[in-house]
């Protein structure tokens, strides 16, 4: 079995994150009666032994000792870790784990980027290394951030940059937090736009979630279920959990740059072939999109729980004729079955959806750093810092309107009908 | 003589456990509706063609297992000895951690390489248990990465270790609407390879068993053991013991080597169909009687019609009028319908098999002209009942309609490949885009040939 790291950064990351292990342990717990140290255990955690102090040593086999989240906590305020670390949850993380600062980042992505990135480097890539060093087989980085504040965004892709660089096989997953167009931050579009080239060139996948999605979905379940246990950290976690086990995202990713991918968590509210019709559907998307008028490029269903391969095939082809997908991947489904339900649901279904629906945050966040930045507002917070310049601003709007471009011409495919390619002739 | 199964991938394994299952189930079965003699000379053949013996007294499956993943092996392992009736070897298998990522390319150029030595140590430890080997039976997957890639890989591996012995692929050919993205990519590299180093090539669809699982066997929610099972019953119709000639009086000892040469007159022509009447559940079977007439009736439509299973079959599908020989343009609907054969086996196994007639099977209008029906039409037999059917008859067919299937998935796979998608996760270990270019050739030419078949018409 392969391991997974979580690096989770800011405020907004290490939320999540925490939300992330609470769960993951509950799943464990569920599932795993005898207290055994197995190896879906070993894909999140070490197993140590903490009685004899000294000792760090991981143990692999046998009981459970004490678990220790497989993570990297970072944030340039004290006060989100701190918090954490007086929780519940403080014995899963120990103090070799963390990078913390004291005064923040000032929701400018310059600070977290260039000047706590160039400060901290060296303590990140030693503790990387650590984490590393304790994987028998390293699969993947799972960074959480947000893009609009300081931290996440700035420190968050700077982390990015040192992944690729230090770990260049491991695969880099970013959950992706992006700003609401009512955003307190008055320069979250900078911090957003400034952000996204960097994933755009460092990051393997990309989930982005907007909170204006989660907030409509929990109000939906709040209609649904009159108990209110289900809170926004909890989808973004079961996310998290269930895109941690599809190992094998790596065909959701035909070009370098359409990395975005949209996800879709549906939990069992509702019946079986309703949750496959309920992924599909705008209301449920973890970004405001519509999955079902845009062009897919490619698609994986992930299910939990009891559900057969026999469920999976009736609904890819109930829904199929609905879909559009683009001519040369007419079936480009990726599927994936785990009999193990999550916690408290007999079955869930994770749809993940490399869509050309992405295209309206996008240009919209364009649209909302434009009207900063045609008045040059804020700019001098960005420029004072050493090491940013006017041009990583132009380079970094430029690379956006690329990848705008990019899905408005794989949109344009939509409509056209499909030219296929002449096969080869043999000559006899 | 022995077949040494080598089950490759998380497919390849499940199938192969159901496989030795349905085999060692077959042995105990006290429906074999023969005598005692009889039954206790097919439990021999069939002990020496799978099992080895060991001082437990439990019988030991010649298998070997490999895989990238350790999660299914394991439970593979376990399974099998929890039956109590047979199990595993152990020391047999050879897993890794990470998998292949449903990657072709990291399957064969990147495992395959890197492993090579130590499952062929493994292979050749199982040759060495059998007093004589009969030949190698690989069970995997196209779409994924390590069934697909690496079972390349050790195909080839295992021709260049025993050149003289029959290596029979078993290939799952992946759900038409998709279940993994780059699986036609999977699929044709591995058609491509498998048509250099195999002998043949034994294919199943899930699809196909899909279909059988809903409409014959009446499940309503299907799972991959069901497929498994089915695929499983298949197989073990074909190749437990059987009397391979008139007036035999012991089991054939050369069951791969029996098939290649019915099977496959020619190298460029190795795709086989399987097809098995009657199929049901288990419940409907005691309910059920059959008669040989009508079993060999429907089988026989099944071939020329191309139908998998025996309900829905097209019975308007002829062959043409003798004299008449297939036009290749006048009618192409008329020449795409009917399934012409190169070459057929039929296997029959239980009560009276001895009066069976067959001779529509040996119309030479099912036939390419290439063979006379004596030549190509060969049949095994068995008073032995198999798996508590009464009556069982297989079918092993070399016909057209398998290209037909493979031209679906070529045709995909080069419109994928023109738009050149994903195929830098494949240059990323090592198989370029000419090496691409040479697999759809390969098969592009299989297409074409130099056979007797009326060219397909391509079209979309």
């Amino acid at each position: 079995m392969t391991q997974s790291v979580v690096v989770q950064v800011g405020q907004c990351g290490n939320q999540i994150g925490c939300r992330f292990w609470d769960l993951a342990l509950r799943e464990h717990a569920a599932v795993n009666k005898k207290g055994i140290y197995d190896e879906a255990l070993s894909s999140f955690f070490r197993n140590v032994d903490t009685r004899n102090g000294g000792g760090d040593a991981d143990i692999h086999k046998g009981k459970i000792f004490s678990l220790k989240a497989r993570a990297l906590l970072i944030d340039m305020e004290e006060g989100v870790v701190n918090e954490i670390l007086q929780g519940p949850l403080r014995d899963v993380f120990d103090s070799k784990q963390l990078i913390t600062d004291v005064s923040g980042s000032g929701n400018n992505w310059a600070v977290g980027h260039k000047l706590y990135g160039y400060q901290y480097r060296e303590h990140i890539v030693e503790k990387l290394r650590r984490t590393a060093e304790h994987c028998d087989c390293l699969q993947c980085f799972f960074v959480i951030h947000s893009m609009g504040g300081g931290t996440g965004s700035g420190l968050g892709t700077f982390v990015l940059n040192v992944l690729e660089d230090e770990f260049p096989e491991v695969y880099r997953f970013v959950t992706s937090v992006y700003p609401s167009g009512e955003d307190d931050v008055i320069t979250s579009p900078y911090n957003s736009v400034l952000a996204m080239k960097e994933l755009n060139e460092h990051a393997d996948c990309v989930l982005p979630i907007e909170n204006e999605s989660l907030f409509s979905i929990v109000s939906k379940i709040h209609q649904m279920t009159s108990s209110g246990k289900l809170g926004s950290t909890v989808k973004q976690n079961s996310l998290l959990t269930s895109s941690a086990g599809s190992i094998k995202t790596e065909q959701e990713k035909p070009f370098d740059a359409m990395n975005n991918i949209v996800a879709n968590l549906l939990l069992n509210l509702t019946r079986l072939d309703q949750m496959f019709s309920d992924a599909f559907s705008k209301d449920h998307q973890l970004i405001q999109a519509d999955p079902k008028h845009s062009l897919y490029l490619a698609c994986a269903l992930l299910v939990r729980g009891n559900v057969q391969v026999s469920d999976l095939r009736r609904n890819i082809e109930r829904l199929k004729p609905s879909l559009h997908f683009v001519s040369w991947n007419q079936e480009g489904w990726k599927t994936g079955l785990c009999s193990v339900p999550p916690v408290g649901h007999s079955h869930s279904l994770l749809a993940l959806a490399n869509n050309t629906c992405v295209k309206p945050t996008f240009t919209e966040l364009k649209d909302r750093f434009m009207k900063l930045y045609k008045k040059k507002a804020h700019l001098h917070h960005y420029l004072r810092v050493d090491g940013m310049e006017q041009s990583c601003f132009s380079e970094a709007i430029s690379s956006l309107s690329d990848l705008i471009e990019e899905y408005n011409q794989l949109d344009a495919t939509k409509s056209a009908p499909g030219t296929y390619p002449s096969r080869l002739k043999i000559a006899m | 003589m022995s077949i040494v199964t080598v089950q490759l991938g998380q497919c390849g394994n499940q199938i192969g456990y159901e496989v030795f299952n349905a085999i060692c189930n077959d042995f105990h079965s006290t429906h074999g509706l023969c005598s005692k003699k009889e039954n206790e000379s097919y439990q021999e053949a069939c002990k020496e063609r799978f099992f080895s013996e060991e001082k437990t007294g439990v019988p030991v499956a010649r298998a070997v297992l490999v895989d990238m993943e350790p999660k299914v092996i394991s439970q593979t392992l376990s399974i099998a000895a929890r039956s109590g009736h047979w199990r595993y070897d152990h020391q047999s298998h050879f897993c890794q951690k990470q998998g292949s990522g449903n990657n072709w390319a990291n399957g064969y150029s990147v495992h395959g390489p890197r492993y090579r030595d130590v499952i062929m140590n493994l292979v050749q430890k199982e040759a060495e248990k059998c007093d004589r080997l009969s030949g190698f039976f690989t069970v995997m997957s196209m779409a994924g990465g390590t069934g697909s890639g690496m079972g390349a890989f050790v195909t080839q591996c295992l021709r260049d270790a025993f050149p003289t012995s029959f290596i029979l692929n078993q290939v799952i050919w992946p759900y038409g609407t998709g279940e993994v993205i780059v699986q036609n990519y999977n699929s044709v590299l591995t058609l491509s390879h498998l048509y250099q180093s195999a002998d043949a090539l034994l294919v199943h669809e899930n699809d196909a068993i899909h279909k059988i699982c809903a409409q014959l066997m009446n499940i309503k929610k299907i799972s991959f053991r069901d497929v498994n099972q089915v695929i499983a019953h298949q197989l073990g119709s074909v190749f437990q013991p059987t009397y391979s000639s008139e007036g035999a009086s012991q089991y054939s000892r050369s069951p791969l080597g029996d098939l290649m040469e019915s099977l496959v007159p020619h190298p460029e022509f190795k795709m086989l169909g399987l097809r098995n009447i009657p199929q049901m559940s288990e419940n409907s079977l005691t309910y059920s009687t059959f008669t040989w007439p009508g079993l060999i009736k429907h089988l026989r439509q099944m071939l020329i019609a191309n139908a998998k299973m025996e309900e829905g079959i097209d019975w308007q599908v002829r062959p043409p009028l003798p004299g008449h020989p297939v036009p290749p343009k006048a009618s192409p609907n008329k020449a795409l319908h009917f399934n012409t054969s190169i070459a057929n086996l039929v296997v029959l196994r239980g009560k009276d098999v001895q009066s069976v007639d067959l001779g529509g099977f040996r119309d030479p209008a099912l036939y390419t002209s290439w063979l006379n029906p004596q030549e190509a039409f060969k049949i095994w037999k068995t008073p032995r009942a198999f798996n508590k059917y009464e009556k069982s008859a297989s079918l092993v067919s070399n016909s057209q309609f398998l290209l037909k299937l493979m031209d679906n998935i070529v045709g995909k796979a080069w419109n994928m490949f023109a738009s050149k998608a994903y195929v830098h996760q494949y240059t990323k270990f090592g198989i370029e885009e000419e090496d691409f270019l040479d697999c759809f050739t390969t098969l592009e030419q299989a297409q074409t040939g130099v056979g007797p078949f009326v060219p397909l018409k391509m079209s979309y």
